[in-house]
């Protein structure tokens, strides 16, 4: 209000204000301090840790139809964080229902049911999940999840071999296994 | 009925009576402190009064025209856009030979042009070319924005400007009243923030959250069952797989080429699973996220919101508290509901950002160490906004701690850090700690 701003034109130049760090970054440092270390199966780099939006996740399963195997993911977090989930890719390319061969990954917390209470943390989990209990019902490779479906020990089968290096059908999977 | 009516002074035309009758008169409905006063209207229309309009669209055109006409004289209009064909219909500041010309310029232009005595000036750029003092010159800044990125911007400016006092209470004449303002087809709000009185936009950022984070998948890539569906599969699984104009060139909703290609692949689908055919203008709907404007409620809400800046710049009367709701789809609905501050805000519930007092040689490590022996932290890891770029200085956790260890034995001064750097802080071995501020006193050192 008038008055009051005719005093404060005095005290305008005592103290100078500096811009501050978003809010989207602000809440990526907090979900980083969060993260489970302990996990021993899931690994984060950072190809520029000036950069915190963006990192690589690796998830080596250890039990399941993927142990032994090694699948990179690149997260891309957004300055709408947390207010939007981060986009996740998977540069490995794998034989799985949830996974198509582009890399795209059908997880609910990534998309629809993604809440601001979420973190970066319960999206590896998520995507732990995924390869602890592959979801046929929900497929994005259609073909992985038929057989999956129909038969176990060929969908395990279908996995070891598109680990180990080989083709699947007409597609051919680069080896991927944990050395 | 004989009411009071204003006199006529020399000097102060008739024009201007009816907003004159607001500020010279007494009444029952009158603000707490509100005394009536003549030299009140030349105030508002004194340097003193600056404001700012942020968003020179559909809202900005109808706020910048009720401010002109309120008796404003000093008015700031920021907008990054230029003006498009589409925009002709609402925003009738702009005519089509304006097409290709920014928008702050354009208004501007007919604003000063149409209201005499009023100043408007432009600002064609973003919110985040200006630095941080150049918005403490308002007294007053109202915004029309479409979207959430920028308000939350906003937000954060207005919310930084604001000054503590010993006791670590805010000062009164650094919080600049925000007026935020949205339309969306026949819905809008309004909403007063005054930061650290009523809650800011971050405290209520999941208010303004599209409710479509995204149809699943797996419901575009299998099980499509509408228009918008196979229009999603071809922009978000086809285009990337195909790209038709070029490898690594992405959707421009705007290029009726890169619309019609998608439309063409959305209807292929459409065929094959049974749906209805999207047309050009759902198609380019669905990517551009577009929603219909309506002229009228932009006409509302710019109302609402230049009265509360009139409230706000005179005390005449007080002001909202603190969100209205509007909504004409049918009949008019107007809901106002005092939302409540988020005591866990990213952005207004911190406290005023300590001091930690430095010489510039000394090292990232020294700041470390008294972190632990007078903080209470046991790993700290910190970051800073250094010029407006975000820097890691040193992060305790085992995927960034190698490569940042370097950073431990440099000085503050080869790390960039200047006196009233802000410095954020979270300690690993306290989980769920949300980043402590500090602020940075370097007693050799260079200001920002």
């Amino acid at each position: 209000m008038l008055n009051l701003h005719k005093k404060s034109q005095e005290n305008k130049n005592s103290n100078k204000s500096t811009s501050k760090s978003s809010p989207a970054y602000l809440r990526v440092q907090k979900d980083l301090s969060d993260i489970d270390t302990k996990n021993h199966c899931t690994r984060l780099t950072y190809p520029n840790p000036n950069d915190l939006m963006n990192f690589k996740l690796a998830i080596a399963p250890d039990e399941g139809f993927y142990k032994g195997g090694l699948f990179i993911f690149n997260f891309h977090v957004t300055d709408q964080y947390p207010h939007e989930a981060p986009k996740v890719k998977c540069e490995t390319k794998v034989y799985h229902p949830n996974i198509d061969l582009e890399g795209n990954v059908c997880l609910n917390v990534l998309r629809e049911d993604w809440k601001p209470v979420l973190s970066i943390n319960s999206v590896i989990y998520g995507l732990q999940l995924l390869f602890q209990e592959p979801n046929p019902d929900d497929p994005l490779n259609r073909e992985a999840a038929e057989v999956l479906k129909s038969n176990r020990r060929l969908f395990e089968q279908n996995v070891l071999r598109s680990m180990r290096g080989g083709y699947v059908g007409e597609e051919y999977f680069e080896k991927c296994l944990l050395k | 009925m004989a009411l009071h009516d204003v006199q006529s002074s020399p000097g102060t035309d008739n024009r201007w009576r009816h907003v004159r009758r607001l500020l010279e008169r007494a009444g029952p409905l009158g603000g707490p402190e509100f005394e009536p006063d003549p030299e009140l209207f030349s105030a508002i229309r004194s340097d003193l009064v600056q404001i700012l309009v942020v968003g020179a669209g559909g809202l900005g055109c109808e706020m910048l025209k009720d401010l002109a006409l309120s008796g404003f004289v000093n008015l700031h209009l920021i907008d990054m856009d230029t003006i498009d064909l589409s925009n002709l219909n609402r925003q009738f500041l702009f005519r089509p030979k304006d097409i290709g010309r920014p928008k702050a310029v354009v208004a501007a232009e007919f604003v000063e042009r149409r209201v005499s005595g009023c100043r408007v000036t432009p600002h064609f750029g973003k919110l985040e070319d200006k630095p941080l003092e150049f918005y403490r010159q308002f007294m007053c800044i109202v915004c029309g924005l479409d979207s959430v990125q920028a308000r939350r911007r906003l937000n954060q400016i207005v919310c930084s400007l604001v000054q503590f006092d010993e006791s670590d209470q805010p000062i009164p004449t650094s919080v600049i009243p925000l007026i935020d303002g949205g339309t969306q087809g026949f819905q809008g709000h309004c909403r007063v923030v005054r930061a650290h009185a009523t809650p800011c936009l971050e405290c209520t950022a999941d208010l303004y959250s599209s409710t479509q984070q995204g149809f699943p998948l797996c419901t575009l890539a299998h099980t499509p069952r509408l228009p918008e569906h196979c229009i999603e599969f071809a922009r978000i699984m086809q285009w990337p797989q195909e790209w038709p104009f070029g490898e690594e060139v992405p959707v421009d909703g705007d290029d009726p080429h890169h619309v019609d290609w998608i439309r063409t692949e959305a209807c292929k689908r459409a065929r094959q699973f049974g749906i209805r055919e999207p047309d050009f203008r759902l198609t380019q709907g669905v990517v551009k996220h577009i929603i219909p404007a309506v002229a009228s409620t932009n006409a509302v809400i710019s109302a609402q919101c230049v009265t509360e800046v009139f409230k706000a710049i005179t005390g005449c009367y007080p002001l909202l508290n603190n969100f209205a709701n509007f909504s004409d789809i049918e009949g008019v609905a107007v809901n106002v509901v005092p939302l409540e501050r988020n005591p866990q805000c990213d952005v207004c519930g911190q406290p005023p950002p300590k001091p930690l007092t430095f010489n510039s040689r000394d090292s990232l490590q020294t700041v470390i160490n008294q972190l632990k022996s007078e903080h209470g932290m046991t790993r700290p890891s910190l970051t800073a906004c250094v010029e407006g770029r975000d820097v890691t200085l040193y992060m305790d956790l085992s995927f960034l701690r190698d490569q940042l260890a370097d950073n431990l034995d440099k000085s503050l001064a080869e790390l960039g850090l200047l006196s009233n750097t802000v410095l954020n802080v979270t300690d690993s071995a306290q989980s769920g700690m949300k980043p402590v501020t500090f602020v940075l006193n370097l007693e050799d050192g260079m200001e920002t």
